[in-house]
């Protein structure tokens, strides 16, 4: 059991910038490029740290702290994941509303650092961010809603846990809502196509690159990496709904853990090349319509 | 002979539509007219006797509506002999065809006592009236035959849910398991109550619809004011009382099943709606066509309120749908007359008609004063009785406001009506070849006549009729 | 087959909840005839085992023909016609319509208990029926254009016959037959109108026909 935990905890710190590559990968396949090598964002991130950084004069410690913070919350709500169907590092009734507040927190402190700087550009980026978030809120909590009422648990643990495989034999059309539901949240909350590109630079489309336009070297770093972590958590929360959770077996459940989160990316890369990012004004009606979708899930439940 | 009255315009339809001359045509409209009224005669005269099971029959309310829309489609495609020939620029192979098609689905409907038979009915009525609404292929015409397409097709739909929720209620095993009106009242208290109560519902808003009570009547104004005369004749005076016959028989259903206190309010509410709403529309209302709408809004709440009441108001609403079907008959035709002969319905423009049309001028003031219920003319007697019943059901309140509403439409409608019909013509714009004909102003002087004749003497196998028909929705003759 | 059957309701609600969101026509005709095929598979899924299979089909095969195939490809001829590609500016806006309609879905499920049904059926089929028609009925009131309304009319008579699957026990044909029919007959009648609308007045959009008015 100490082994296992050990090796969610490694691969929790290792792999989400390999996460990365794989959908750099998928989409620069359906571009028919050959694209980065897989392992590009880890260069990418040791580049970045032996750089040395410049801070405006407009900024404070909050721009400093910024970037730390966020990863720090991150990573702790990584701590409160179940993977794999082991149980979680840390796990108690009612966890799930602190690993929600996390990821909450984490932005939180984005904005702030870009708020900080005092340009326009990176407020309109935080006033963007925000308000999307504000959509998707609802939907992250019914979806976790909809795994407390299928599992009858209210510990992260319980709900990715052993019951999720028993829960999918009675409550299936619910949970396949919820999964559908939660992916499309995933794309907003971790600033992919629909919602926002993470590859443009132009004013009036971004969303989350122009939060932390300001920042560079060790910062950058440390959020590119907070954010490819956020992109794992998501992915393993898919991937363990998903992906056969009535298998037993602690070797076979990692290795379908891992299968699912790669295929998440890959998901992820293959909606990105196919789809086009939709004009701001659809965004809420996406975000609304994901709510009312895992609230549909719900209502089947509650019968 | 149900399925004769039935299948005779059904066969002039088909004449209709294959004959090529257009001015041939509205003799078929004729001929199917007066057959389906031979017809009808003989059912009175010598009744067919009832069998159990049967889908057709004809009882007190049916035969109530049959005699109303006889008597109208006769006048009617009389009227459409001079009037077909006036617009002879048109092609009216659709306009005749539909006309038969919907005389034959409004005669079904009145003899049907199986619910599902019923509906199909009624839809067949909405889908051949909307290309008759755009009979003048303009753009006006257009909206409205759109709005009435869409309103109306959603009205049916929900008489549909309606009715498979009242076929449900019966559906419990033992029950009767049947769409006959027979059935289902003779099962009575073994029909489920709450989808008799949510089938009730559904068919009230669904049938009401159909019938323009408010607040579904938005299609009204619309379609009859810009629908040719003719069409809004048969409109106003036949398909909204076969609405009301659909809304009756389902009452029947409901007060077996126990839910007579439930029915009995929404009909009395819908009824005061209706009611009150075509009182506000018709104050200063610019268009006297549309300002006929509003009044079939107020007729049709009027008949709600009847059988809502109850007791002798019930056999009034019976007679009443005689006395508003012929007496909107006189209304939309002289209306009609007067719109052809001075090529415009707004009340800025058009003045002094009695003056330059004799007859169809003081018809139409002749009619205002019987729809808005002047004695001596039969409209006053039924109202009259809704009155009455109202008050002696201890229904002060509900009376008061009846009687408030009609003084208000009393005098809207008057300031309307006689500043069109007094005064002189003078330079009001006129369209040469339009005066008053036989053919033109005949049927509508008629039908006042029956108006008239009703309220001065009522024969005694009219009244037993009324009351027999009441008896079925649990009221009484009104003395 | 039971699990087959539930996921064809959830199937059906979850397109009611596409179509109150979507303002993209095309998308939105090609996922009501996926409904009408959904639509077309219910009645060979709830044949109870051991009838004869023939009516069944029949109307199976009706349902599809019709709102599968023939209807759509009216739509479409309209909306080609017309030129016309999107719901612009709803009278109630998108998302006040998806929370309206996911309002009703949620109403339906919950209180479709209290009503007590003559034979066992599907829990799923009465609240999947109310919340469809429900989802018809706000669309034929909520759009501006003509194909839009009617496609909301479409969605109401799917709710319809979904509801009258349930008299399939005693009144097997009528009932469907009848919807069935009145469909077509309405959409066909619908789609002259339309033709003549958009000859009239060069556009599907119902706000222009607000001539007529007190």
């Amino acid at each position: 059991m100490l082994l296992r935990t050990a090796y969610h905890l490694a691969a929790l710190l290792v792999l989400p910038p390999l996460l990365l590559g794989v959908v750099n990968r998928t989409k620069a396949f359906f571009a028919g490029r050959a694209g980065p090598p897989l392992v590009q964002p880890y260069l990418d991130l040791w580049k970045l740290l032996r750089k040395g950084a410049v801070y405006s004069r407009t900024t404070s410690w909050v721009f400093r702290a910024g970037p730390v913070i966020g990863l720090a919350s991150i990573a702790s709500a990584g701590l409160l994941l179940a993977m794999g169907g082991a149980p979680a590092a840390i796990s108690f009734a009612g966890d799930f509303v602190l690993f929600a507040y996390l990821l909450g927190l984490a932005r939180f402190v984005t904005a702030l650092a870009a708020l900080d700087t005092g340009s326009a550009f990176e407020g309109m980026g935080a006033a963007r961010e925000v308000t999307f978030a504000s959509l998707a809120e609802p939907a992250v909590f019914l979806v976790l809603l909809v795994l407390a009422r299928a599992t009858a648990s209210l510990s992260l643990g319980g709900m990715l846990g052993p019951q999720l495989g028993a829960a999918w034999a009675g409550a299936a059309p619910a949970l396949l809502l919820a999964a559908i539901s939660l992916f499309v949240v995933a794309l907003a909350e971790n600033a992919r196509i629909p919602v926002d590109d993470p590859n443009t630079h132009l004013e009036l489309t971004m969303i989350h690159e122009v939060m932390v336009l300001d920042h560079g070297g060790p910062d950058l770093a440390l959020i590119q990496y907070g954010a490819a972590l956020k992109l794992f958590l998501f992915g393993a929360i898919l991937s363990r709904i998903v992906f056969l959770p009535g298998v037993t077996g602690a070797l076979a459940q990692e290795a379908l853990f891992l299968l699912g989160v790669l295929a998440f990316a890959v998901g992820v890369g293959v909606v990105e090349s196919a789809m086009a990012r939709l004009r701001m004004v659809r965004i809420p009606q996406l975000l609304v319509g994901a709510s009312v979708l895992s609230a549909f899930a719900i209502v089947l439940l509650l019968r | 002979m149900y399925l004769f009255v039935i299948a005779a315009p059904l066969v002039a339809a088909a004449v209709a539509f294959a004959v090529g001359s257009n001015e041939r045509r509205p003799l078929a409209l004729l001929a199917g007219a007066l057959a389906h009224g031979a017809g009808v005669a003989a059912l009175f005269v010598a009744p067919a006797p009832d069998r159990p099971g049967a889908w057709l029959a004809l009882d007190a309310m049916g035969a109530v509506i049959l005699l109303t829309i006889t008597l109208l489609s006769v006048a009617a495609s009389v009227y459409a002999q001079g009037y077909l020939r006036r617009r002879a620029d048109r092609d009216n192979r659709v306009f005749v065809g539909g006309l038969l098609v919907l005389l034959s689905a409004m005669t079904t409907v009145a003899l049907s006592h199986h619910l599902g038979l019923s509906w199909v009915a009624i839809e067949i009525t909405t889908l051949a009236t909307a290309p008759l609404i755009y009979f003048n292929h303009n753009a006006r015409s257009l909206e409205a035959a759109w709005k009435y397409l869409l309103i109306c097709s959603l009205g049916i739909a929900l008489a549909l849910m309606g009715t498979f929720f009242l076929a449900l209620s019966g559906a419990a095993p033992g029950g009767p398991r049947s769409l006959l009106v027979e059935d289902l009242v003779a099962a009575g208290p073994a029909l489920s109550g709450p989808w008799v109560r949510a089938a009730f519902v559904f068919l009230l808003v669904g049938y009401g619809t159909k019938m323009g009570l408010a607040p579904l009547h938005s299609w009204k104004p619309d379609a009859y004011g810009e629908a040719p005369g003719l069409l809004g004749a048969i409109l106003a005076g036949g398909v909204t009382n076969l609405a009301f016959l659909s809304i009756a028989r389902v009452f029947q259903v409901a007060r077996a099943a126990g839910e007579d206190a439930f029915a009995r309010d929404a009909l009395v509410y819908m009824g005061l709606l209706s009611i009150a709403l075509a009182a506000v529309f018709m104050v200063r209302q610019r268009d006297f066509k549309r300002m006929l709408a509003y009044s079939s809004v107020e007729h049709m709440g009027i008949l709600a309120l009847g059988i809502g009441i109850g007791g002798g108001a019930a056999a009034g609403a019976f007679f009443h749908t005689v006395n508003n079907g012929l007496t909107k008959g006189v209304l939309f035709l002289s209306a009609a007359n007067i719109h052809r002969a001075y090529g415009s319905k707004l009340t800025d423009e058009v003045r002094g008609a009695a003056r330059r049309l004799p007859l169809s001028g003081p018809l139409f003031l002749a009619g205002f004063l019987a729809v808005t219920g002047s004695p001596p003319f039969a409209p006053f007697f039924s109202e009259f009785a809704i009155l009455y019943g109202a008050i002696g059901a201890g229904k002060f309140v509900v009376g008061g406001l009846y009687l408030a509403f009609l003084a208000i439409i009393f005098v809207g409608m008057g300031a309307t009506v006689l500043g069109i019909v007094q005064g002189d013509p003078g330079d009001a714009p006129s369209v040469p070849g339009t005066s008053d004909g036989w053919l033109s102003a005949g049927p509508p002087l008629v039908l006042l006549l029956l108006v008239l004749v009703l309220g001065l003497w009522l024969p005694d196998g009219l009244r037993d009729l009324f009351a027999s028909a009441a008896a079925l929705v649990g009221g009484t003759s009104w003395e | 087959m039971a699990s087959l059957l539930e996921l064809a309701f959830i199937l059906v609600v979850v397109i009611d909840l596409f179509v109150l969101a979507s303002s993209r026509m095309g998308a939105a005709i090609r996922v009501v005839a996926m409904q009408g095929v959904v639509l077309g598979a219910l009645p060979l899924l709830l044949a109870p085992p051991g009838h004869p299979l023939g009516h069944y089909v029949l109307l199976a095969g009706g349902a599809l023909a019709i709102k599968g195939v023939l209807i759509p490809w009216l739509m479409f001829r309209a909306i080609r016609e017309a030129s016309i590609r999107r719901e612009m500016d709803p009278v109630v806006g998108f998302v006040p319509s998806m929370v309206l309609g996911g309002i009703g879905v949620a109403l339906a499920f919950a209180f479709s208990g209290r009503l007590p049904l003559p034979e066992p059926a599907h829990p799923f089929l009465v609240p999947t029926a109310l919340s469809t028609a429900w989802a018809g009925m706000l669309l034929v009131v909520s759009r501006r254009k003509a194909v839009n309304q009617v496609l909301g009319f479409l969605v109401l008579e799917n709710g319809v016959f979904v509801f009258g699957l349930l008299l399939s026990g005693f009144m097997p044909m009528m009932v469907e037959a009848g919807v069935l029919l009145d469909l077509f007959a309405a959409v066909f009648v619908m789609g002259i109108v339309m033709f003549h609308i958009n000859r009239e007045f060069s556009s599907l959009d119902t706000e222009k026909l607000s001539a007529l008015k007190d």
